[in-house]
């Protein structure tokens, strides 16, 4: 635990490219799942793994861990995939994703698997939790932080706003979000569905502290995740612009790629693509 | 039906339970704008750094409650049963679902809870909580037994829902009764041979005045407070139907899918007997008096008076 943070930026996107791999293999291997989201999601994360977030891989369970909290569990791909970098997943579990008794369940799930804080795959859920977890730290008086990692589409949701309006009332300052803005949600662009429009002033507009990165400049992305640690203003929203499907180029900005497998020939080009 | 000033009404249990559970420093409350009517209030009051205000919004509060679970806390969050529903979906997905101990308290449960009409009557709660995985479904009928079998929620592993009712009743039970309480286990109120009736919330004490009734028309009837919908106490119905041979079941609520729908399932598979519903007949509610509202329901003594004979004379002709 906390070793991690001396790993270069050029390690770190070592890390997601192999990572990115895997999501493509986790999914063609079981004819279904999400690449697009989680490929446009994997740089945040593994930033925030390798930089910044307190955990201990021979104690997946440690009490005074920071939590990980994946509100948009469709990306379980993502996460699986960080888990198999950190050893807490292997090959064989990757592999099992969304077959009968597999650890890596469709959807990220606490109790199939070690590492993962949250039940998601029903949107909307995570940042309540989250605060959830955060308000029990400051009560055990806990210096675990909490990160919820939310879908852009999934801000679409009623009870994200219940839970922004809660957490600055009361006074989170333990709790940050990380929004993955690629801009496409199942069915088509949010243009197409449902635009939020300006994601960042509206966490403002409710006292969030917030900040627009680049969701796949890992360097710009350590230096926010270590800004976060002294920031203690107020909870903290990252609106992270990211590509969906990135580094596959045909899954690149291509809605179809939500929640669609590779092919056989597909996974060859993106492995290409990839290598 | 009277409405004494005897009692106390099950949310006041509710309100009392959480006193006792302070000690554990687990516990913490959760409240969405309703302490003052799910009774949650009087902790707020003595620990305000252990209660969370979540604001008008249900669905945020299971979650938060969950969350809080997940770090060790053990969460009791309240609201009005009915918008307890509003957040269905983060019940049975964010809570039930990972198996967390959170309890929830759903206050003025039922057509009983009267003049605000038919949009806070929840006549659907006890069976929609009923069907999802891993919930401990409970309805107790008085303030004492509300108040020992919330005390004992915090030994009962996984998620609960616990319908409380708004207005007094007469006590069924005693500072010495209550302790006999469990739950998951029937509570035997009356022991007869002729027909069982089995009830929950405001209408144990309806079974009780039937029992009398009947008693009078020479009718021995078995009444039961089934204070605990799920686990359902198979083994007391088991008992019951070779004892008695039929039954009635009397509850403040929809008998589709509640406390009879849950006797039925069992006895159909089971040990087949005449079974006859006391409840909502499919319909919803309006503003009204509570005795009134109760009469123009079917909820009454009377109506289950009926349904015990109609019950045994079933059993007879077969």
């Amino acid at each position: 635990m906390g070793e991690a943070v001396n790993v270069s930026v050029s390690e770190l996107e070592e890390m997601a490219r192999l990572c990115r791999i895997d999501i493509v293999r986790m999914t063609h291997a079981a004819r279904s799942g999400h690449p697009g989201g989680s490929l446009s999601a994997i740089d945040c994360m593994v930033a925030l793994y390798g930089a910044s977030l307190r955990f201990d891989t021979e104690n997946p369970n440690w009490d005074d861990r920071d939590r990980f909290v994946m509100s948009k569990g469709h990306a379980s791909p993502a996460m699986y995939a960080i888990l198999n970098q950190i050893g807490v997943l292997d090959e064989s579990d990757l592999m099992s994703f969304r077959t009968l008794g597999s650890v890596c369940q469709g959807h990220v799930d606490m109790n199939w698997t070690e590492g993962v804080d949250f039940s998601a795959g029903s949107l909307g859920m995570g940042l309540s939790f989250g605060l959830g977890c955060a308000l029990a730290a400051r009560m055990d008086s806990s210096e675990r932080r909490i990160w919820v990692m939310l879908g852009d589409g999934e801000t679409q949701e009623g009870q994200i706003w219940e839970a922004v309006m809660a957490a600055n009332y009361h006074n989170a300052n333990n709790l940050r979000v990380i929004v993955d803005r690629n801009r496409i949600q199942n069915d088509d662009f949010m243009r197409v569905q449902m635009e939020i429009g300006d994601i960042g002033a509206k966490f403002e507009s409710f006292g969030w502290v917030v900040r627009e990165v680049n969701g796949h400049n890992m360097s710009e992305l350590v230096d926010t995740f270590r800004w976060t640690e002294d920031e203690d203003s107020g909870p903290i929203a990252i609106i992270a612009n990211t590509t969906k499907g990135k580094g596959v180029s045909f899954m690149e900005d291509n809605p179809d790629f939500h929640g669609k497998a590779p092919t056989d020939e597909e996974l060859e080009v993106a492995l290409e693509e990839l290598s | 039906m009277s409405s004494p000033s005897i009692g106390g009404a099950s949310r006041d249990g509710y309100g009392k339970a959480l006193l006792r559970l302070s000690e554990d420093p687990r516990v913490v409350v959760l409240e969405a704008d309703l302490g003052k009517s799910t009774k949650s209030c009087h902790f707020r009051e003595k620990f305000p750094d252990r209660t969370v205000s979540m604001g008008i919004a249900e669905q945020n509060m299971m979650l938060v409650a969950a969350g809080m679970a997940s770090s060790g806390k053990v969460p009791f969050a309240s609201t009005f049963a009915i918008f307890t529903e509003r957040a269905f979906e983060q019940v049975r997905n964010g809570i039930a679902r990972p198996g967390l101990n959170v309890h929830i308290c759903g206050s003025h449960g039922g057509i009983h809870t009267g003049s605000d009409g038919s949009s806070a009557q929840s006549i659907e709660d006890l069976s929609i909580y009923r069907s999802i995985p891993k919930m401990t479904v409970i309805h107790p009928c008085d303030d004492l037994s509300a108040e020992e079998l919330t005390v004992q929620l915090l030994a009962n592993e996984g998620p609960s829902y616990m319908r409380t009712a708004r207005n007094k009743v007469p006590r069924i039970y005693d500072d010495h009764s209550k302790l006999n309480l469990e739950i998951g286990i029937g509570s035997m109120l009356e022991e007869g041979n002729d027909v069982a009736i089995i009830a929950c919330g405001v209408m144990v004490e309806q079974a009780r005045i039937a029992s009398s009734t009947l008693s009078h028309e020479g009718i021995n009837c078995a009444v039961v407070d089934m204070h605990t919908i799920k686990p359902l106490d198979t083994e007391l119905v088991s008992k019951l139907a070779d004892q008695c041979g039929c039954f009635v079941t009397a509850e403040d609520h929809s008998v589709i899918g509640g406390l009879g729908s849950a006797l039925a399932e069992w006895l159909s598979s089971n040990k087949p007997k005449p079974l006859e519903m006391v409840g909502v007949r499919d319909r919803f509610g309006e503003s009204g008096g509570t005795e009134e509202l109760m009469e123009k329901h079917g909820l009454t003594s009377d109506a289950i008076c009926m349904a015990a004979r109609t019950s045994i004379n079933r059993k007879k002709s077969t």
